[in-house]
């Protein structure tokens, strides 16, 4: 545990080590407001939730999650620390966790630094705030369980691009594969049982359920377990290929 | 246990090419190891077996007795290991990275600060404490990677290329550092500059494609030179016919050669049969022949000749081998 956190530590502070932390946070927010206030015609609603801030949010770890993963792995094979790291009394495991523990952490602080759009909303009317807090986690979770897809995906490669590329890719599959367009087109050639199994797939399906504000076990269990998988897939991909 | 880093038959290959081929070796501690060979004879590759970072395809390497494939964590608690290249956390400082280090090895408090200090002090890194990584020099850079490897004080070191990059001041310091460690430790250090082998090994192994081709002291290896124990001398230009003749008449020496000759005199160089000196033998069988000799040295050999025999002639053979 202790690795663990010496390793988040590090990779934190490597975030904020150059100015592309800062930009990354001021993007982030900014276009949570961009995709809130424009896309979701939140004033035009009439309503006082969150939902146009949170519909999005899928679509916005999409490009910047795999930004903030991307350096994860493929830094360190790239300048060689991947040799030193390794070479400590640290197991594989405690590695890729402290990492992405890190990144998480990280994307945890941009979705705080949304805050105003908590209190906005709260200043222009009523809101349910059980269900924004659900949707925070929620949010929060979708951000992690990709965060793992795109460490894994960086471990694969010595080029960042390469990373990122990967990542987005990944995710998209696990963000469309619950939309209407994908369903209906599986609907037609596939039995239901498989089109259901497709639709539990998606990140987007369970992230739906919990920014209605329903915290169900059955969708906190899919973002752990999909995050679980990455990570595992992640300690996997370096035991199997660390010199590469 | 005596042994304190043993590799037993440590094999890795990379697709067809084999690179390292069945590398068995033992350092005790007291004992300093230069690992020579020839660029991608498998210096580097061994090293990374060695150290637990790239798995062996057949072999095992244990660190006082941990096998670092099973047994890792153990491993690498008494393991310092200094990569290829010296490779640094390019935002983080010198003392930054100290600190990751120390707090990785477990090390809080003021142990910590004790052994940070101490690595600084012992790596000369005072100056750069608090410059990042990415803004100091190869030398620096390296000396940080150094620091790095000895903060915990390990049982075993293991050290590719310590001194490459270094300036001549810098590398007499970390040879001083290294002989200075050496007397508890196994110690291994892989170099190209066969001078570090004289000045810090206690023991040398060449390696050339993947196998020992060599192992011994550096004086046991200078004994496979062929001008080991020659001894060249010069004498007055006239008195060199002469002396040629003397000294093939000698018992136990071999083949006598002009090095060169001048107006006022020669160099002669004479090979002893054995590697027995025959320098004395010489001496007496010039003078009694009334020989006057204005120079006599007794040649040692140079590594480098040794080196450059064994590992080129290796690769002959192996090229005949494979036909």
């Amino acid at each position: 545990m202790g690795n663990i956190l010496t390793i988040a530590k590090r990779e934190l502070k490597a975030y904020f080590g150059t100015p592309i932390a800062y930009v990354f946070l001021a993007i982030f927010v900014a276009l949570t407001g961009v995709f809130t206030f424009f896309i979701g015609d939140f004033l035009g609603r009439g309503v006082a939730d969150l939902q146009p801030f949170f519909q999005y949010h899928p679509w916005l770890y999409l490009m910047l999650v795999p930004a903030i993963s991307m350096r994860l792995w493929a830094e360190e094979r790239k300048s060689g620390t991947i040799e030193l790291l390794m070479t400590l009394p640290v197991t594989t495991t405690e590695v890729v966790i402290g990492k992405w523990l890190a990144g998480w952490v990280f994307l945890g602080l941009a979705l705080v630094l949304t805050f105003p759009i908590w209190i906005t909303v709260n200043v222009l009317g009523d809101p349910d705030n059980g269900v924004i807090a659900a949707s925070y986690v929620g949010s929060f979770m979708v951000a992690g369980a990709f965060l793992a897809i795109g460490a894994c995906m960086s471990a694969l490669t010595r080029n960042q691009v390469i990373a990122f590329v990967l990542a987005a890719v990944v995710c998209f599959l696990f963000v469309m594969g619950g939309s209407g367009m994908v369903l209906d087109a599986a609907a037609g050639v596939l039995p239901d049982v498989v089109v259901q199994a497709i639709g539990n797939m998606s990140a987007m399906v369970h992230f739906d359920n919990i920014a209605r504000g329903t915290l169900d076990v059955s969708d906190l269990t899919y973002f752990v377990s999909l995050t679980v998988f990455w990570l595992f897939a992640n300690v996997l991909t370096i035991e199997l290929k660390k010199a590469d | 246990m005596t042994e304190m880093l043993v590799l037993d038959n440590l094999t890795k290959r990379f697709g067809p090419f084999v690179a390292v081929d069945g590398i068995s070796l033992e350092v005790k501690p007291g004992e300093v190891l230069g690992f020579l060979g020839p660029n991608g004879a498998g210096k580097s590759t061994t090293m990374k077996m060695a150290a637990g970072f790239l798995i062996p395809d057949a072999g095992i390497a244990r660190i006082c007795g941990h096998d670092v494939a099973t047994d890792a964590r153990a491993a690498k608690q008494h393991l310092g290991y200094l990569p290829e290249g010296a490779p640094g956390y390019s935002e983080m400082t010198a003392l930054g990275m100290l600190r990751f280090a120390a707090s990785i090895r477990g090390l809080s408090g003021a142990a910590a600060r004790t052994a940070i200090d101490s690595a600084i002090e012992r790596a000369d890194l005072a100056t750069v404490a608090n410059q990042t990584i990415e803004t100091l020099s190869k030398g620096f850079k390296r000396r940080v990677g150094l620091a790095q490897a000895i903060l915990h004080d390990p049982d075993v070191l293991i050290l590719d290329e310590p001194t490459d990059g270094l300036d001549p001041n810098q590398k007499h310091q970390v040879r001083n550092l290294i002989r200075d460690m050496a007397a508890q430790k196994a110690i291994i250090i892989s170099t190209h500059i066969l001078e570090e082998v004289d000045a810090v090994c206690s023991r040398a192994v060449i390696i050339d494609r993947g196998r020992i081709v060599a192992d011994g002291t550096a004086r046991e290896l200078k004994r496979r030179a062929e001008n080991h124990n020659a001894v060249v001398m010069r004498v007055a230009a006239g008195d060199l016919d002469k002396a040629k003749k003397a000294l093939a008449a000698l018992k136990g020496t071999g083949r006598v050669e002009t090095v060169s000759r001048g107006k006022t005199g020669a160099r002669l160089r004479v090979y002893p049969v054995t590697t027995k000196s025959i320098a004395s033998d010489v001496a007496a069988a010039l003078k009694a022949k009334r020989i006057h000799v204005q120079e006599l040295n007794v040649e040692e050999g140079r590594l480098e000749d040794v080196f450059r025999d064994i590992t080129s002639s290796e690769a002959e053979l192996a090229e005949v081998a494979n036909g």
